[in-house]
């Protein structure tokens, strides 16, 4: 059942189209992600649903009512929207306590003295700031900082969150715990998540449903998984991590790469959807395995060592192919020549 | 092209001790880097080789050159050692373009005209910047102001290029790039290379050999990136070097367990092993790379806590005895495995077979921790 | 071989002592020379009579009236100053750049040329305003006395509400916006979110504009001085000059003015000392990161009116008395009409060529404060090196005496100076422009360290080293990297004291011998003399200056800003 609804969203900036067409119907209860680089326009869109900006064209409803409107030029103030919002700075303010901070929005909504402190400890206990609840802001450190953020969004009991890369500020290895501590926060609650982020692992880590985003476009929109395994164009493909993309063609019924055609045929069967004789060869680096035999051959050009993975860089005709494999499997040495067997491919028409 | 040693060498400020009685060779023409954490003193040991600081103790040399010596009075200022160095900020002047940052050694140099214009030149070309020599430094990304200090760094075919975590200001991608870029460079020009920096990643990625340092300013180990990966001396190194599984084990009523509780470790446990078990708990230090899960069969026995599809891998969290172990399966792995069932969804129980354990003493792990 | 000569000695010590001798003779001991006079008498510790003095009627209204001056300009100049920074940072209202660089311009025209100005408009027989409105309204009696306390409240007020709008504004514009975004998708509206989020992150900016007010207009010689003693209400700084020329420099009358220059350098004192813990208090992390833009008020229906009404106090306050000054300068004879026939450009002709006493007057002034500008700079550029880039011990001593002029205003460095300069330790300099020149370093000089110490902070260490690095010595560093970075930053310092030196009087009104008139001093005299429309010729050619040196420093500044980035 759809509970957030963008149709035909439309956002331009002076002569910029920083949105074109967009429309999404976001699930009740569902964790969906935006990501994209730098520029993408997915910052904006959440604004749009926060009602921070306005649109151009379209309509935003969420439930049974319509918030944004640019044809009636109806806009429900973002007061009103009753949403609950993280940003990436945090955004907590300086001069309130922890407690202060999260009860505002009750304050606001002038619910009884004992309500707010009812809901405002729950929120403190659920984000594990009880202990917290007269300090400072300036006396708590970056993850703490961002669990007031959070405590303070939840403590209205929202229908649905709106997460602007809140994550992005913090340190690896705290981005990971609160990872979880965000997914764990929704199935306590049920809120629909709307998340922004230009990390795609965070992504998909915590997303139901993922839509990359390119400057001005939607390029796909899916499960992580079907993501990951089936990415729609070259973009998606190379936005979500490491990966070999090579121009290639098709002769004789079989499929070589440009740059590397001595070496021999990639692919003995041509992909159905692929027409013409040119076309994108993209693979990623962990789905090649070096072996004796078997595959096209190659020379190792440099092997480096990074720990648990080693990094190869595998020279086939004028070309170098990246490869990981995990450090118990990486027997060759530069110089060596070794074949390369492909796990995995995926085919790109020309211009993808 | 030097070498350079450090004998004895000791730096506080005041009653704060940050390298105490430290020595290590580094031969001419290797790269070698400095890993520690943040505030370990490895930046202050790059500054006692450049001589922007004077140690409290011991010897500097430089090739056979005695640089700096409390004892011996003897200290060449920086300017006169043949050293470079790049530092974290880059350092770049703003007030100059790209020809006159790297062309300014050589003018301080007093090299001749033309061949030094000849040799900057050169300098932007191995870093990559042709076609930017009049601009100016707010005119360059991140990346390309790194690569003037990297060829102001060069032109001056120093002894020895000292680098102060210089990739740590750029973003991934970039700081991938850059360390291929800087490895080639120290290839082609035989500079011997003295690197610091807290992340492990560029460390294993361009040292020929590497030394641990903890966080009392001591070296925990040296050796070639291969040797500490493979062969780590202590729970210190083995943490620093990647993330760490570290499991409690102990030998109670004959058998061997993970901490206090009932689940039984299942791994090949030498008799030399088992007697130290005896005496004290041991911790075992395990990669999540190196844990294989199974559905059913005799294994370490656990409970998937968490499962997060990360792309090319997928991140577990399991409990087990009270512990929170993390593996890590390839996605190659798992795609066989996943005709196989062997994907797990959180609440699973599941069994967990361990590839390698790395073994130290209780006391050695809590000293860390703490 | 030189350098390890050097090095022994310790050429940081060297400088270290040099820069605190150079601030001990210029500012430490004027200072002390003042609580001494004060407070001994004929060598003896002597409390009483300052308590005489302080319980004199006249001291006493004066210490009064500087106080409910004080606090009136504050006042108000808080209120003007957050209101029209809001307005410009936070609303949609148009011509917004054209209406920030107006309400600058306030700043850069010194205030008693304005008291001159609404001296002329709003006096109460022969104001040209007041004039026009019993004109108009048909009125027996002038409706605005401009020699009054609130005359030099509002003309105090109208020039020194910048303090507070550019701090206010600034602090606005650099505010990280998602902390006001997260209180409205909290639910609050504007009103709320203005109470309770951003109000209270200003309130460090706003006092420390308020403080500064307060600390200026307490020290404030020239409107009081034009506006009040008329009416014989005066300020301390103006009853200290009164006291001295009226007894033509007599012991007792120093005595006085030592006291109540005291009282005046401990309440700036206690104003400074508040505005840190002001300061402290409210150190918060509110500026972003990422640049967005901060949410904009909507005016709608209010926008004409507000920039009817602002426009309105732009033409009034800032043009109005701008160009009266213009117009009456042009004047053949105070008194008459402005039309045409009755103007002359004769007048500027004499000033500027012909008449000794103002051309004097202006070449005083260039040379005095180009010199003492000079100066200052370079001792404060050496000075503010040792601090900020030398390991030495000791540099907490530089620190506390640079800052020291601060809080001492000019009347009193003044003072300071006379008691220091006037035979005491064998040196003369009373009359000549020498004392003046010394009492403009002593003023200027915290300016500039703290100017100068800024812009050296900008510049890296690792920037420095980097050349080291590159086999360029410390001083080769210092050449190459280091002064061509604070180039600019002390160019623009020289002028910030060149200006301000130039158009000034509070000081040189106190230490101006016959030959050694400033144009402040000038343009005052010559009012008290009644020539009240070469008066106004003189502050027409210091306006054209003031205006023609800040477009120059404009310049030099975007030029230089750009390069350093």
């Amino acid at each position: 059942m759809s509970y957030v609804k963008l149709e035909h969203i439309t956002k331009r900036y002076g002569e910029v189209v920083a949105i074109s067409d967009l429309s999404i119907e976001i699930e009740k209860g569902e964790c969906f992600s935006m990501i994209g680089p730098s520029g993408c326009g997915k910052t904006t869109t959440l604004r749009m649903i926060a009602g921070f900006e306005d649109l151009d064209e379209g309509r935003i409803v969420v439930g049974d009512r319509i918030f944004s409107s640019s044809c009636d030029n109806f806009y429900v103030p973002s007061e009103k929207r009753d949403f609950g919002m993280v940003f990436q700075a945090f955004a907590v303010w300086p001069h309130l306590s922890v407690f202060e901070n999260v009860a505002f929005p009750l304050r606001i909504r002038r619910l009884t003295k004992s309500e707010i402190k009812e809901r405002t400890q729950k929120a403190l206990v659920y984000t594990e700031l009880d202990r917290y609840a007269h300090t400072y802001p300036n006396e708590l450190s970056g993850g703490q900082k961002q669990r007031v953020a959070l405590a303070r969004a939840i403590a209205i009991n929202p229908t649905v969150m709106l997460l602007d890369e809140p994550l992005s500020n913090l340190d690896p290895k705290l981005r990971e715990e609160m990872r979880f501590e965000i997914k764990d926060l929704q199935r306590r609650f049920g809120f629909t998540i709307i998340y922004v982020t230009h990390d795609q692992a965070e992504a998909m880590a915590l997303s139901d449903r993922i839509m990359v985003m390119s400057p001005g476009r939607v390029e796909q929109v899916d499960k992580p998984l079907n993501i990951y395994n089936k990415p729609a164009n070259r973009f998606v493909f190379s936005f979500l991590g490491a990966s070999n993309m090579l121009p290639a063609f098709v002769s004789d019924n079989k499929i070589y790469i440009e740059a590397a055609a001595n070496a021999g045929p990639v692919a003995n069967e041509i992909p159905s959807h692929i027409k013409g004789d040119k076309l994108t060869f993209a693979c990623r680096p962990s789905e090649i395995e070096l072996a004796d035999a078997g595959g096209i051959k190659g020379v190792v050009k440099r092997k480096t060592y990074l720990g648990d993975i080693i990094d190869y860089r595998i020279q086939i005709g004028d070309v170098v192919l990246r490869v990981e494999m995990n450090r118990r499997k990486g027997r060759f040495n530069e110089g060596d020549t070794c074949c390369l067997k492909f796990n995995r491919l995926f085919w790109y028409g020309q211009e993808g | 092209m030097a070498s350079v040693s450090l004998q004895n060498v000791s730096k506080h400020y005041g009653p704060h001790k940050i390298i105490e009685d430290l020595s290590i060779t580094i031969p001419d023409g290797e790269c070698f880097t400095f890993l520690g954490p943040s505030g370990c003193g490895k930046t202050v040991l790059l500054r006692l080789i450049a001589g922007f600081e004077q140690p409290n103790g011991g010897e500097i040399f430089i090739g056979n050159t005695l640089v700096s010596s409390i004892r011996k009075n003897i200290h060449i200022p920086p300017e006169k050692r043949n050293i470079s160095v790049v530092f974290q900020d880059y350092a770049v002047w703003p007030h100059k373009t790209v020809y006159e940052n790297i062309i300014y050694p050589l003018k301080i140099q007093k090299v001749h005209k033309e061949e030094a214009a000849q040799r900057t030149m050169a300098a932007i070309g191995d870093v990559n910047l042709n076609g930017l020599e009049n601009r100016l430094p707010f005119q360059l990304s991140g990346g390309q102001q790194q690569r003037v200090a990297l060829g102001r760094a060069l032109v001056s075919r120093p002894e020895i290029m000292l680098l102060d975590e210089p990739l740590s200001n750029l973003d991934a991608n970039l700081r991938e790039e850059m360390r291929f870029e800087i490895k080639e460079l120290q290839r082609n020009s035989g500079v011997t290379i003295l690197y610091v920096t807290h992340d492990q990643e560029v460390a294993l990625a361009i040292s020929d050999r590497m030394a641990i340092i903890d966080n009392n300013g001591s070296i925990r180990q040296v050796g070639t990136p291969d040797e500490i990966h493979e062969n780590p001396v202590d729970s210190f190194v083995f943490k620093f070097l990647g993330i760490s599984n570290f499991i409690p084990v102990t030998y109670r009523d004959g058998g061997v367990y993970i901490d206090d509780s009932k689940v039984v470790l299942d791994y090949p446990i030498s008799e030399k092993r088992i007697s130290e078990l005896q005496n004290d708990t041991m911790i075992a230090g395990c990669r999540p790379h190196d844990i294989r899960l199974v559905r059913d069969g005799t294994a370490t026995k656990g409970v998937i806590k968490r499962m997060a599809y990360l792309g090319p891998i997928v991140d577990y969290r399991i409990e087990s005895g009270g512990k929170e172990i993390r593996v890590q399966q390839d996605i190659q792995d798992v795609h066989d495995e996943e005709r196989s069932g062997l994907i797990f969804q959180e609440g699973d129980v599941v069994g967990m077979k361990f590839l390698e354990l790395r073994w130290f003493k209780s006391q050695d792990v809590e000293q860390e921790r703490s | 071989m030189f350098s390890r000569y050097f090095k022994k000695i310790g050429i940081a010590e060297i400088l270290l002592f040099l820069s605190v001798l150079v601030l001990v003779v210029v500012v430490a001991i004027p200072m002390l020379l003042i609580f001494w006079n004060a407070l001994f008498v004929e060598g003896q510790f002597n409390v009483t009579d300052i308590i005489q003095v302080l319980s004199q009627k006249d001291t006493y209204e004066a210490l009064k009236n500087s106080i409910i001056i004080a606090i009136g300009v504050t006042f108000f100049s808080t209120i003007l100053g957050v209101f029209f920074a809001w307005l410009v940072s936070r609303t949609d209202l148009p011509l917004k750049s054209t209406m920030k660089l107006m309400f600058l311009v306030p700043f850069m025209l010194p205030s008693f040329i304005g008291a001159l100005a609404w001296k002329i408009l709003l006096s109460p027989r022969s104001g040209l305003l007041n004039k026009f409105i019993m004109n108009i309204f048909g009125l027996e009696n002038s409706p605005f006395d401009i020699y009054s306390l609130w005359g030099i409240i509002a003309v105090e007020s109208m020039y020194l509400f910048p303090f507070v709008f550019i701090q206010v504004s600034g602090a606005l514009e650099r505010m990280d916006p998602t902390l006001e975004e997260s209180a409205r998708i909290s639910g609050a509206n504007l009103f709320t979110i203005t109470r309770r989020i951003t109000l209270p992150l200003m309130l460090p900016s706003i006092a420390a504009g308020a403080l500064l007010v307060a600390l200026y207009s307490l020290a404030h010689f020239g409107v009081p001085a034009i506006l009040g003693t008329e009416k014989g209400i005066y300020n301390i700084p103006t009853k200290i000059y009164e006291k001295i020329y009226a007894s033509a420099g007599s012991f007792q009358a120093i005595r006085t003015g030592t006291v109540l220059s005291s009282i005046l350098v401990i309440s700036a004192g206690c104003i400074l000392y508040l505005q840190s813990l002001v300061l402290k208090a409210g150190r918060f992390q509110v500026i972003a990161g990422k640049s967005m833009r901060p949410m904009l008020l909507k005016l709608r229906g209010l926008k004409m009116p507000l920039l009817i009404f602002s426009i309105l106090y732009i033409l009034i306050t800032v043009v109005l008395p701008t160009v009266t000054i213009f117009l009456v300068g042009t004047l053949k004879t105070y008194g008459l009409t402005l039309t045409l026939e009755n103007m002359t450009l004769k007048n500027i002709q004499y000033i500027l060529f012909d008449w000794k006493l103002t051309k004097d007057a202006i070449w005083n002034s260039f040379y005095i404060s180009l010199a003492a500008a000079f100066v200052t700079m370079i001792v404060g550029t050496l000075i503010s090196y040792v601090i900020v880039k030398m390991k030495v011990r000791g540099k907490f001593i530089l620190e506390f005496l640079g800052v020291l002029p601060f809080s001492v205003p000019g009347t009193v460095i003044a003072l300071g100076v006379i008691l220091m300069w006037s035979g005491k330790f064998g040196i003369n300099l009373y009359n000549t422009a020498w004392i003046i020149f010394v009492a403009y370093i002593a003023r200027y000089m915290a300016f500039s360290l703290k100017s100068n110490s800024a812009a050296l902070e900008q510049v890296h260490d690792s920037l420095e080293e980097a050349a080291r690095a590159c086999g360029a010595t410390h001083w080769q560093a210092l050449r190459d990297i280091v002064i061509p970075l604070v180039k600019p930053g002390m160019v623009a310092a020289f002028f910030l004291i060149f200006l301000p030196a130039l158009r000034e009087l509070t000081t040189s009104v106190l230490l101006y011998g016959p030959t050694t008139r400033t144009i402040g001093v000038a343009i005052y005299t010559l009012n008290e003399d009644g020539e009240t429309v070469y008066a106004c010729t003189l502050a027409s050619v210091a306006l054209i200056i003031i205006i023609v040196g800040h477009s120059i420093i404009k310049r030099i500044t975007r030029s230089g800003m750009e390069k350093v980035m």
